[in-house]
């Protein structure tokens, strides 16, 4: 697959209006720092990073319909892998981004084998991703060459250099907003793949993509595998931008859930949901936690998540299938096209 | 074309088949007729490779394809219409149809094909941007055989194909498969329907409690008394 052959086909398929609006915005979102101040940038970074992990979990769950409630394993991977090259042996993040990709493939790829092997579905899969994430949280919590549970930390430098994600945040916001468009554009190209025709058969009825003669085993082991490298990718950016890593946070099963929550909101199985959740949960999370600590005088932590999950009833009450499903009926664009 | 010999297929502890042979020539319309469980489906699921027989070999064209997992078998040129439809229902049936066409054998041909299903079964034409669920049962059993076509079979084999179906629509489908055959498919058909099916094969193969008792021509079998008394209440 040449992938310049495949973006100029993607880009000849879309709507000419679509393109055009889709340019405009990534052009507001370039220029937009200089209007926005540390924090709306810091917002910003989050909105990006959710839209990205989003479309990274939308792979396994949208496109190929397996759950997975421990994706939290795969940014914690890929953050201690970035983090521990950098800071034990002076590689840069950008190169750390490939070993990182590998050992959380590797994860998922045990994952996926004991589950699609074994004929583990459903929820009883999930019940194994959240097992491994546990797992994981309870080893890097006492393994003290990564600092255990007192954390990890990456020495803040004076000195930018944007290549080993040393910098304000301004530069995480560029670099968040190019894995975003990375993201969007890679599942894009996937999900108009063979494979990602494969994942589609087997999200509505695997016994019946078997008897056309799909192997649904490994259709379900590249989503679970591609996914968990996307996956580490933006936990690598997010170690870096944290400048800490805590396994008790970094693994934990909330963080699993948050991460989750924009791509059911924005829309399963759709290109746009995952970035379109990001944009309406993360804003609004901020607001509430801002809120708090006006009234409360202090931060409660975990009140965004008693949000999210009110804020997940509301729109799931209004839009069954998320968001951009509702938002495209109302634009007026067909069936069957992003 | 295919030959199944003395294959043992087991549930966890069940005993699904016992030492079941069939022979399935090139061409011709081959009947598995049986109760309820008497493991027709379990057959064709493990020719299929989606059931590793404990014993026994099954060749295809001269191969050996015993244990082979089903993408490999369907690539051979097995293909089957599975019981109860399973057409995608969200996807469209044009989608479905696509579908068909993903193992490597039949992707060179795909848009020849596509349109050879149109010119056999018009409605999906009509209909090829609806939804596969919104068809009817009818409608949707020629897509389930459209779709087993996409992947340029070279036998097909109908698990119940006219199951649920009104009586009208089942000599519709009935009258498509003879088509197929007369066009040079091979058809492994397993049905509940005795009389019809047996009518239409020129081979038949009666299983009970996972064993085959009874073969012949379909003319023979549905003479034969048991058979009478058994599936035909005579």
């Amino acid at each position: 697959m040449n992938p310049f052959a495949t973006l100029a086909r993607l880009v000849d398929e879309a709507p000419r209006r679509a393109l055009l609006l889709l340019a405009a915005l990534v052009a507001v979102l370039l220029v937009a720092p200089v209007a926005l101040d540390r924090y709306l940038l810091s917002v910003f970074f989050l909105i990006f990073w959710f839209a990205t992990v989003g479309q990274a979990w939308n792979i396994m769950m949208g496109f190929c319909g397996q759950l997975s409630l421990g994706h939290a394993l795969y940014v914690g991977l890929g953050g201690y892998v970035g983090a521990l090259l950098w800071v034990k042996f002076g590689i840069s993040p950008a190169i750390a981004i490939v070993p990182a990709m590998l050992v959380a493939m590797a994860f998922g790829a045990v994952i996926g084998w004991l589950g699609f092997r074994f004929g583990i579905e459903g929820v009883y899969f999930a019940l194994l991703t959240i097992a491994f994430a546990e797992v994981a949280r309870i080893g890097f919590d006492n393994w003290s060459f990564v600092g255990g549970a007192a954390g990890f930390f990456i020495p803040v430098s004076a000195a930018a250099s944007p290549v080993n994600l040393r910098g304000g945040p301004m530069l995480f916001y560029y670099v968040a907003l190019a894995m975003m468009i990375i993201a969007f554009i890679l599942c894009a190209a996937l999900r108009r793949s063979r494979l990602g025709h494969a994942w589609l058969a087997v999200r509505e009825d695997a016994e019946a993509a078997r008897a056309l003669g799909i192997d649904v085993f490994r259709a379900k082991m590249a989503a679970v595998v591609i996914s968990a490298a996307m996956t580490a990718v933006a936990g690598v950016v997010y170690g870096f931008y944290q400048n800490n890593l805590f396994p008790s946070q970094t693994f934990d099963i909330a963080r699993s859930i948050e991460m989750i929550l924009a791509p059911i909101i924005g829309g399963l199985g759709t290109l746009f949901g995952p970035i379109l959740g990001a944009f309406i949960l993360t804003p609004l999370g901020q607001i509430l936690i801002a809120l708090v600590e006006k009234i409360a005088g202090r931060a409660i932590p975990g009140v965004n998540l008693v949000f999210y999950g009110a804020a997940l009833m509301v729109i799931i009450w209004f839009t069954p299938n998320g968001v951009w499903p509702w938002l495209k009926k109302k634009l007026g664009i067909p069936e069957g096209r992003e | 074309m295919l030959f199944v010999h003395d294959i043992d297929v087991f549930h966890g502890d069940a005993q699904a088949l016992d030492k079941v042979s069939l022979e399935v020539p090139e061409r011709a319309i081959v009947a598995i007729v049986g109760a309820n469980g008497a493991g027709k489906t379990s057959l064709i699921r493990t020719i299929a490779g989606m059931h590793r027989p404990a014993a026994g070999t099954i060749r295809f064209k001269d191969r050996d394809i015993t244990g082979l997992p089903s993408h490999e078998v369907c690539d051979l040129g097995i293909g089957q219409v599975a019981e109860g439809r399973q057409v995608f229902p969200s996807l469209s049936v044009a989608e479905n149809l696509a579908m068909g066409a993903m193992i490597p054998r039949a992707r060179r041909h795909k848009a020849r094909n596509i349109e050879r299903v149109y010119a056999m079964f018009p409605r999906l034409l009509e209909r090829a941007g609806q939804a596969a669920g919104t068809l009817s049962g009818g409608e949707q059993q020629m897509l389930a055989i459209g779709r087993c076509l996409m992947g340029e079979p070279e036998l097909v084999m109908f698990d119940e194909p006219s199951l649920g179906l009104a009586p009208t629509i089942v000599q519709d489908v009935l009258r498509t498969i003879r088509d197929l055959a007369e066009g040079g498919l091979t058809c492994l058909l397993v049905e509940q329907n005795v009389a019809v099916s047996l009518r239409l094969a020129s081979r038949g193969y009666v299983l009970e409690n996972g064993r085959v008792t009874l073969t012949g021509t379909g003319a023979e079998l549905l003479a034969d008394d048991g058979v009478r008394k058994a599936y035909l209440g005579m």
